[in-house]
């Protein structure tokens, strides 16, 4: 991969030359020319020495000129610019011949410049040719040598494929191996338990010819020898073998077996009791623990909820009653009204959880949004208090020890004084705010106590206003001068006394009118307006007639 | 905790009557019965030949001895010493002979599995029952005694066939989907018949007593299947144990598996207390390497062991079976529920050195003891959770709900505990050695203890044990036991 890479560029470059090398030539504008002066220049450079002098003597000045003016002409460089001073003379015009030369020279030089750049360019080309060369040469290697990994790959593949089909031919082998194996098994097998059944027989049919033949010998040794015949062990006489014997054996059977099933039976219905009275302890607690935990605001659903587990309850109750009766019913009602509890339980879990999944969120939102700084800062502080108390309790230790070991000194005891009294003051501080505390409260007591005592002695006042014009209402009343003193009463807008009926009316409107005052002026009282004129109403209420108002509202 | 003296004993045989009052043992050809209490020899029977087989009849009142090399059963009463009774099974052999739960029937199976001959000791009676399966519990009566399952084979076929143990009146005989049936048993209030395959194939099927196929349950393929099967007392689950090292349980009304016990060699349960059994040898001073210390017994050598509970995780050492034998040494072989069905305990055979105790309530391991070398028997109390496993090395270990306890059996000559057995009160244990036995009495109350002390009286060789060799570790959680 490398070397492809390095390989790249220089081929680029090399194109890159190429193309430089052909703009450069046919951009040119003057090739001929070019070409033909670098002949003509090496011709001259060839005859400089020589020929020249050979080239123009005196006597063929004119033809030297005609010769040069047409070649400068075939030059393309004007055909005038050199003649002969005077014609047929061996003179030169000058300046058309210096013009003319220094064109010459010009050409000459350009030529030369472009010699040395073609020079230049070959030298590069070569040097791109030799890195070329290299490269082709290096690419060559890498060629072969990734022919040869190549070819080495082919063969390891060859063999790989060489292998598998070994290892197939193999497998296969094996599989047939294991096929027959298996199946060399299975005869075994069944050779096996052929034969096991074939010597069973054999043993059968052995052991039953011996048997016969024990039986046919009358072997004399087989015997017993008793002393006496024992009687059943309890104590019943054996029984003939008769049908009745058999079937009573087989009730026997039957017997014990649907004993044992009833025993079975009784078990499952004890464990089914107890897991049913489980049910309901379950589903009673469920309902205690549902119905408290709905909220007094929806009262309404909480109550029909707390209706429906009644009914589910009754439903449990009866199911227990009914368990003889419809067994199936019953376990069906119990168990959806369980499922039904349980699902409403479960939902109140979930709730619970999502609840406390938010408090748990935004606790941590709060934690949050205590910054770190601050969390920092705040414990730097608290590190700092700390190191100034450790020093201040070392300091008074060390004081401490001083007072103890050297005897007080006035300083020491001063300073120690100093400590006491503020020590002294900070708790005389605190006891103090304790007694303000105290204090307010007892103000604020006796406040509450004189606003009753005012108001006792504001309805004692009454009280006794009313005793008195009651006792007063009594006398006249008993006097011989009611009519008198109601008539004259009258006048003075009094509202007392047992009046004839018309005054009664009369007297009832403004009792309205005193007892509307009276709830008017509830909150300040006026003792002196309600003395002079006591309402029925509040006659009735000093009898104890009717609803004392005025208390409720006052108190 | 008080033990006897050593009794001698042969073959292992030694058995407490079903009613608990006696204790009968074998020595060669002689039977020999005491009183539990007292342990004084009550009656002694002499048998032809040496006793291979031993059993108590269900009313605790005659003992049958099987000599299986010479085709004999002799049956002795303990109320009438003079009576007698021998059955002679002659040429054809014997291979098993058993009480019928009514203790008036013998049920003898002769060689090769031919038959089962049925004696009745009531009217000397003989009746065959043919086709006998040759298996690993080819027969199991229900715990009331009413039935018979027998398993019989009969034209390569499988058959389980139901008697009524009354009169052995063939109930019901029915095919079973097995393909070569194993073992069979009862459910313990006799309703279900349990019937699993062979190992090459995981396959239990559960009928009713009528014959039904209740269930099928068949937890993977292609591998070995069931070792063990048990059911729990109270009938409510079955717990198979497996070839894989795990235990299912199913229960009684779905017969589906509803847990599954693994028995890892890491284990990580944090509900689990594992006890670690730790040896510890006594450092004899140089003034005890008498002559006299060295003749008198093997305390010296015998080493004091106590439990430690590890740290989770714990690392179980496991031994990798031979894939090459048959009967490899891996998986479930015994199972044991306790009398109360409350917990399970669990022997996995690659891990012999560890028991495995779950929790039935919680489903889930409760305790794990791993001892310093294989566990040969374990057994539950028949009336408390209180489990007793043994060694073969001369302690005895209990585990409770409240802990666990090795104790040190203080008897000389190298008396080692093989096995052992609880008496039906679950007062006292059995241990046997191999040609010895021991009582131990347990006293787990102050009361008791006081009771038995005052018992001592009459228990003029029974020692007191060693206090330093019992120490006993109570789990953190775990309230002491009342």
């Amino acid at each position: 991969m490398g070397e492809w890479w390095t390989a790249v560029p220089t081929e680029t470059s090399m194109g890159s030359y190429e193309i430089s090398s052909i703009s450069h030539v046919t951009m040119s504008p003057s090739r001929q020319n070019n070409l033909m002066s670098m002949y003509s220049s090496a011709g001259l450079s060839k005859s400089s020495y020589s020929v020249i002098s050979a080239f123009c003597t005196e006597d063929n000045i004119p033809q030297c000129i005609s010769y040069i003016s047409q070649e400068l002409a075939s030059l393309g460089l004007s055909s005038t610019c050199i003649k002969a001073s005077s014609p047929g003379g061996a003179g030169l015009d000058t300046v058309p011949a210096l013009n003319a030369m220094y064109e010459l020279l010009q050409i000459h030089r350009r030529n030369m410049c472009t010699l040395e750049e073609l020079e230049k360019e070959q030298l590069k080309k070569s040097n791109t040719l030799e890195q070329m060369q290299m490269s082709n040469s290096r690419l060559k290697d890498q060629l072969e040598l990734s022919i040869r990994e190549k070819s080495g790959l082919h063969e390891t593949e060859r063999q790989l494929h060489l292998k598998i089909k070994t290892l197939q031919s193999c497998l296969k082998t094996e599989k047939d191996e294991v096929q027959k194996l298996q199946s060399i098994i299975a005869s075994r097998a069944s050779q096996y338990s052929h034969d096991a059944k074939r010597k069973e027989r054999e043993a059968a049919k052995l052991k039953e010819r011996l048997s016969q033949l024990l039986v046919e010998r009358r072997d004399k040794k087989l015997a017993i020898d008793v002393l006496n015949s024992l009687g059943r062990s309890d104590g019943k006489r054996s029984h003939w073998k008769t049908t009745k014997v058999t079937a009573s054996h087989e009730d026997e059977m039957y017997k014990s077996l649907l004993s044992d099933y009833e025993e079975r039976q009784r078990a499952l219905m004890l464990e089914n009791t107890e897991l049913k009275k489980v049910l309901q302890q379950m589903k009673k607690e469920m309902i205690h623990i549902l119905s408290p935990c709905q909220p007094s605001t929806r009262g309404a659903t909480a109550e029909d909820s707390q209706a429906d587990s009644d009914g589910e309850e009754k439903a449990g109750d009866s199911s227990r009653e009914m368990l003889d009766q419809s067994c199936e019913h019953a376990r069906e009602q119990l168990t959806n009204s369980i499922r039904q509890q349980w699902r409403k339980l479960r939902s109140h879990v979930e709730k619970l959880d999502n609840q406390a999944s938010q408090v748990q969120n935004e606790m941590e939102s709060n934690n949050e949004v205590i910054p770190k700084e601050i969390h920092e800062d705040e414990m730097e502080k608290m590190r700092c208090e700390v190191q100034q108390c450790k020093e201040f309790i070392h300091t008074q230790q060390l004081l401490l020890q001083q007072q103890l070991n050297t005897s007080f000194d006035d300083e020491t005891a001063a300073l120690l004084n100093d400590c006491y009294t503020l020590e002294e003051k900070e708790r005389l501080k605190e006891e103090w705010k304790l007694f303000e505390e105290q204090k307010r409260n007892f103000e604020r007591e006796r406040k509450n106590f004189t606003e009753a005592a005012i108001r006792l002695g504001r309805e004692k006042k009454a009280f006794e206003e009313d005793c008195a014009s009651w006792l007063k209402n009594q006398f006249l009343n008993m006097t011989p001068f009611t009519d008198r003193r109601s008539c004259s009463s009258s006048d003075g807008q009094s509202a007392l006394s047992i009046r004839s009926e018309p005054e009664m009316r009369m007297s009832s409107t403004k009792a309205q009118l005193a007892k509307s005052l009276t709830y008017a002026t509830v909150s300040t009282p006026k003792p002196t307006q309600s003395a002079s004129v006591p309402s029925t109403a509040e006659l009735y209420r000093t009898l104890r007639l009717m609803p004392d108002s005025r208390y409720y509202l006052v108190t | 905790m008080n033990f006897s003296e050593l009794f001698k004993q042969s073959n292992q045989l030694c058995k407490v009557s079903p009613d608990g009052k006696y204790l009968a043992t074998c020595v060669q050809y002689r039977l020999v019965i005491r009183d539990v209490s007292t342990l004084q020899i009550l009656q002694l029977y002499t048998c032809l030949d040496q006793i291979t087989h031993m059993e108590w009849a269900s009313d605790s009142l005659f003992i049958l001895c099987a000599m299986y090399k010479r085709g004999l059963v002799q049956v002795w009463s303990l109320e009438q010493p003079d009576w007698h009774c021998k059955i002679d099974e002659g040429s054809i052999g014997l291979v098993s002979s058993r009480w019928s739960p009514d203790g008036r029937h013998i049920l003898n199976t002769t060689e090769f599995h031919l038959r089962i001959t049925v004696w009745s000791l009531c009217t000397k009676a003989v009746s065959y029952i043919k086709y006998p399966k040759a298996c690993q519990k080819g027969t199991d009566f229900s715990r009331d005694g009413c039935y018979m399952a027998l398993a019989e084979r009969r034209d390569c076929k499988d058959y389980v066939s139901v008697f009524v143990c009354d009169d052995w009146h063939l109930l019901r005989h029915f095919e079973t989907e097995t393909q070569d049936l194993a073992g069979l048993e009862w459910s313990p209030n006799g309703c279900v018949l349990a019937v699993w395959d062979s190992c090459l194939e995981y396959k239990v099927l559960l009928y009713s007593l009528d014959g039904r196929l209740l269930s099928t349950y068949s937890a993977y393929e292609w591998s070995l299947g069931v070792k063990s099967v048990t059911w729990s007392p109270s009938s409510q689950f079955l717990a198979i144990g497996s070839y894989d090292e795990k235990v299912r349980i199913l229960n009684h009304i779905t017969w589906k598996k509803i847990a599954q016990f693994d028995h890892p060699a890491t284990i990580n349960n944090a509900k689990a207390v594992v006890y670690k059994e730790v040896e510890r040898r006594t450092a004899v001073g140089s003034d005890d390497l008498s002559l006299h210390n060295i003749t008198i017994g093997t305390t010296l050598f015998n080493t004091q062991s106590k439990y430690e509970i590890c740290p989770l995780p714990v690392q179980i050492p496991v031994v990798k079976p031979d894939p090459d034998r048959a009967n490899p040494k891996i998986g479930v072989s015994t199972l044991a529920f306790s009398s109360d069905s409350r917990y399970l305990a669990t022997k996995n055979d690659n891990m012999a050195s560890v028991v495995w105790i779950w929790d039935m309530q919680k489903m889930n391991l409760e305790a794990v003891l791993e001892q310093t070398s294989a566990v040969r028997c374990f057994q539950w109390d028949p009336r408390r959770p209180r489990l007793a496993l043994c060694t073969a090395n001369t302690k005895l270990y209990l585990w409770s709900p409240a802990g666990c306890v090795s104790v040190q059996v203080p008897t000389e000559g190298g008396f080692q505990v093989q096995s052992l057995s609880w008496h039906g009160s679950g007062d006292s244990l059995i241990l046997l050695g191999k040609e010895q036995l021991c009582l131990c009495f347990m006293d787990t109350d102050q009361e008791d203890k006081a009771h038995l002390q005052s018992q001592d009286g009459k228990q003029t060789e029974s020692q007191e044990m060693d206090p330093v060799s019992t120490s006993e570790h109570h789990p953190p959680c775990t309230s002491k036991r009342p």
